[in-house]
């Protein structure tokens, strides 16, 4: 371990691996403030230019950015209320009415000091867990793959889209038919290209990331009449006062730090679950952990109930990593993004990546932790100034947004038909979400459809196309009964809730 | 009886499942394939129940809430500009060449957004465009067909 643990810290310290995580932070604080652009928009952005570099200092742009839109989103939710991503939405709670007492620079002191040291935290269990999990997941087979991914999807539609389960399901099998589309990986029949050369090579993954994430975000402020720009021009008009802290609030900080980024770290690892959750969970936790008369003051801007939610949301950021990095099935929808990256670099991420790329491994997890410094040294007192550089009008902030995805798609392949492939599948995810059709499930599917269905050919031929495969290994067998667990705990919840209302 | 937006959406996921099952099915396999246990039409198959399986149990239970949307509020007028504006773009792109289609999107984009400030819609598309332009030829090596740049001599 200390052989890999030097190996990343020599490429996460190169000087270009610095300039990369600071730009990530940067570049990912900024969109993390704008309200709706979270992290998925900003790492779907940054594609297009990390396939300019090598992979692992287009893993560590993309780790940066990642971290830097969660903080960013925490900003937001602060300074204004207004939570940047469903994972800070905990921190506003007890942040704003922070702010709101004069104490803003306090409030995202306590941000910035509980997200580094939950994501501190959470990378130490990272260094110590993917590789344990690593060696246990070599003796997984393509049953087990395949039982893991049909979880994974399952999990992500459970919890990424709060009653909505059937809609996310129904995403999900939309993203694996998309996969389909081109030639069959194995014997070259086209499938799906109803004879257009352009579609033989199948739909490219930044396309659809880009389509679904970047450009319809855009159209829909444009269709709401929303402007994510106020935001940033209220945040830059705030007097943040002091971001000391006396010692009574950073006892309590402190106290509440390991809790919260154990339940974080775990939270994260569970697939689908992610930062949201987390949050959630710590800060109710949280609140059954401290004494009354602290329990009195949640809500009204407590420290606990602030120094909660972030040090877990960040905790659960390192915590995706693992199923991401172990196994090569993403958890959440921001490491689906990833994994399609990884894909695109012609790297497999899973349990072989640290014996056959270790420098991408270890520098991944060593990026994490200097991302945290930078954003704890860099970002934080340059809040205001950053704000002001976002408080650019909609009017020039759409097109820029529309501009970054058309060009970064045309970039890859000088293709104009990816282009208006890009506007008609951006046009159909624009009216889904209107009607809340959530986009995580399709993406993750898309990232996935490929690696599923080479491992349930694996398993149909080995088992001669019997589907006993799905119960012939114990660990096939137990994976397979928490995803009917979780899909008849959420279908008995739909049918339930559906009951009720009538 | 009122059918809700997202039942008839769900009806449009069943009907593309269905098509897509069909689809599945026509697929060439290799004669020796035909009867594997896994050909390139399983997968497919498959997916085209699943999906016919979710819209289907979508369209059949109640909704718990129905999902209201505005219409009255929503910008259609600026997407469906925006989206032609990019068809244009898409269709010049080749043609005209990457400075001035892009340029002239982003001056389009910017009016029809509603911005009337002339200077800076200049400032941030030809201007902007070229700097662009120079970075990615400079800084990344890559190259872009521009046609009209090309036949005034500014690029090889």
């Amino acid at each position: 371990m200390i052989e890999g643990i030097l190996i990343g810290l020599n490429t996460a310290l190169s000087l270009k691996n610095i300039l990369m995580v600071i730009m990530g932070c940067f570049f990912g604080t900024i969109i993390g403030m704008l309200p709706g652009l979270g992290p998925m928009t900003a790492i779907a952005l940054m594609i297009p230019i990390t396939y300019g570099f090598d992979p692992a200092t287009g893993l560590i742009l993309m780790a940066g950015v990642y971290y830097g839109a969660v903080f960013g989103g925490s900003t937001s939710s602060i300074l204004i209320n207004a939570p940047g991503i469903p994972g800070t939405v905990a921190t506003s709670f007890d942040g704003y009415p922070m702010a709101q007492q004069g104490k803003a620079g306090k409030a995202l002191a306590i941000a910035a000091y509980s997200s580094f040291a939950g994501g501190t935290i959470a990378a130490i269990f990272l260094l110590f867990a993917a590789p344990s999990l690593s060696k246990i997941s070599l003796s997984f087979r393509s049953p087990d793959y395949f039982a893991l991914m049909i979880l994974g999807l399952t999990a992500v539609a459970a919890f990424s889209s709060k009653g909505q389960f059937l809609k996310a399901m129904m995403m999900s099998v939309l993203g694996l038919m998309l996969a389909c589309i081109g030639q069959d990986t194995l014997s070259d029949i086209p499938r799906f290209t109803f004879n257009n050369m352009n579609l033989s090579d199948g739909i490219s993954f930044v396309l659809v990331v880009m389509a679904t994430f970047a450009m319809s975000e855009a159209l829909m402020i444009i269709l709401r009449g929303t402007d994510p720009s106020s935001a940033a021009k209220a945040i830059s008009l705030k007097e943040l006062g002091s971001i000391k802290l006396d010692k009574e609030e950073t006892k309590k900080t402190l106290k509440t730090i390991p809790r919260s980024s154990v339940i974080g770290f775990i939270v994260g690892v569970l697939p689908g679950a992610g930062s949201t959750i987390a949050s959630f969970l710590a800060y109710g936790m949280e609140r059954s952990f401290v004494n009354k008369e602290e329990k009195e003051k949640f809500g009204k801007g407590s420290v606990h109930g602030l120094a909660a939610p972030e040090t877990a949301n960040n905790a659960a950021c390192s915590g995706s990593f693992v199923p991401l990095l172990t196994l090569g099935i993403p958890g959440s929808g921001t490491t689906a993004v990833m994994l399609g990256a990884l894909l695109g670099f012609g790297i497999q991420p899973g349990p072989r990546l640290y014996m056959t790329n270790p420098e991408i491994f270890w520098s991944v997890i060593m990026s994490m932790y200097i991302g945290m410094v930078i954003l704890l040294i860099l970002n934080l007192p340059l809040i205001p100034y950053i704000a002001r550089i976002l408080a650019v009008p909609r009017t020039f902030l759409i097109p820029m947004i529309l501009f970054f995805s058309v060009t970064g798609i045309y970039l890859m392949s000088f293709n104009t038909f990816d282009i208006f492939l890009m506007i008609g599948i951006a046009v159909v995810a624009t009216g889904l979400r209107l009607y809340k059709f959530p986009m995580p499930p399709l993406i993750l599917a898309f990232v996935l459809g490929g690696l599923m269905e080479e491992n349930l050919r694996r398993s149909l031929l080995i088992s001669d196309g019997s589907f006993n495969f799905l119960w012939d290994r114990p660990l096939t067998a137990i994976i397979l009964v928490f995803t009917i667990l979780i899909f008849s705990w959420q279908s008995y919840l739909s049918l339930r809730s559906k009951q009720s209302s009538k | 009886m009122k059918i809700s937006s997202v039942k008839i959406i769900s009806l449009l996921f069943f009907v593309l499942s269905a098509f897509y099952l069909y689809t599945a099915n026509q697929i060439q396999v290799f004669a020796f394939d035909v009867n594997s246990p896994f050909n390139a039409k399983t997968f497919p198959i498959y997916l085209g129940y699943a999906g016919m399986f979710f819209a289907g149990l979508q369209i059949l239970l109640p909704e718990k809430s129905v999902e209201k949307v505005d219409h009255k509020v929503l910008d259609y007028k600026r997407v469906i500009y925006l989206v032609i504006i990019m068809i244009f773009y898409g269709l010049t792109i080749l043609k005209v060449g990457f400075f001035l289609s892009t340029s002239i999107f982003l001056l389009l984009s910017y009016y029809f957004l509603g911005e009337r400030r002339w200077k800076l819609m200049l400032i941030f598309s030809f201007p902007f465009v070229a700097l662009f332009m120079f970075l990615l030829h400079g800084a990344l090596n890559i190259y872009l067909r521009d046609p009209l740049l090309k036949y005034i001599g500014i690029i090889g």
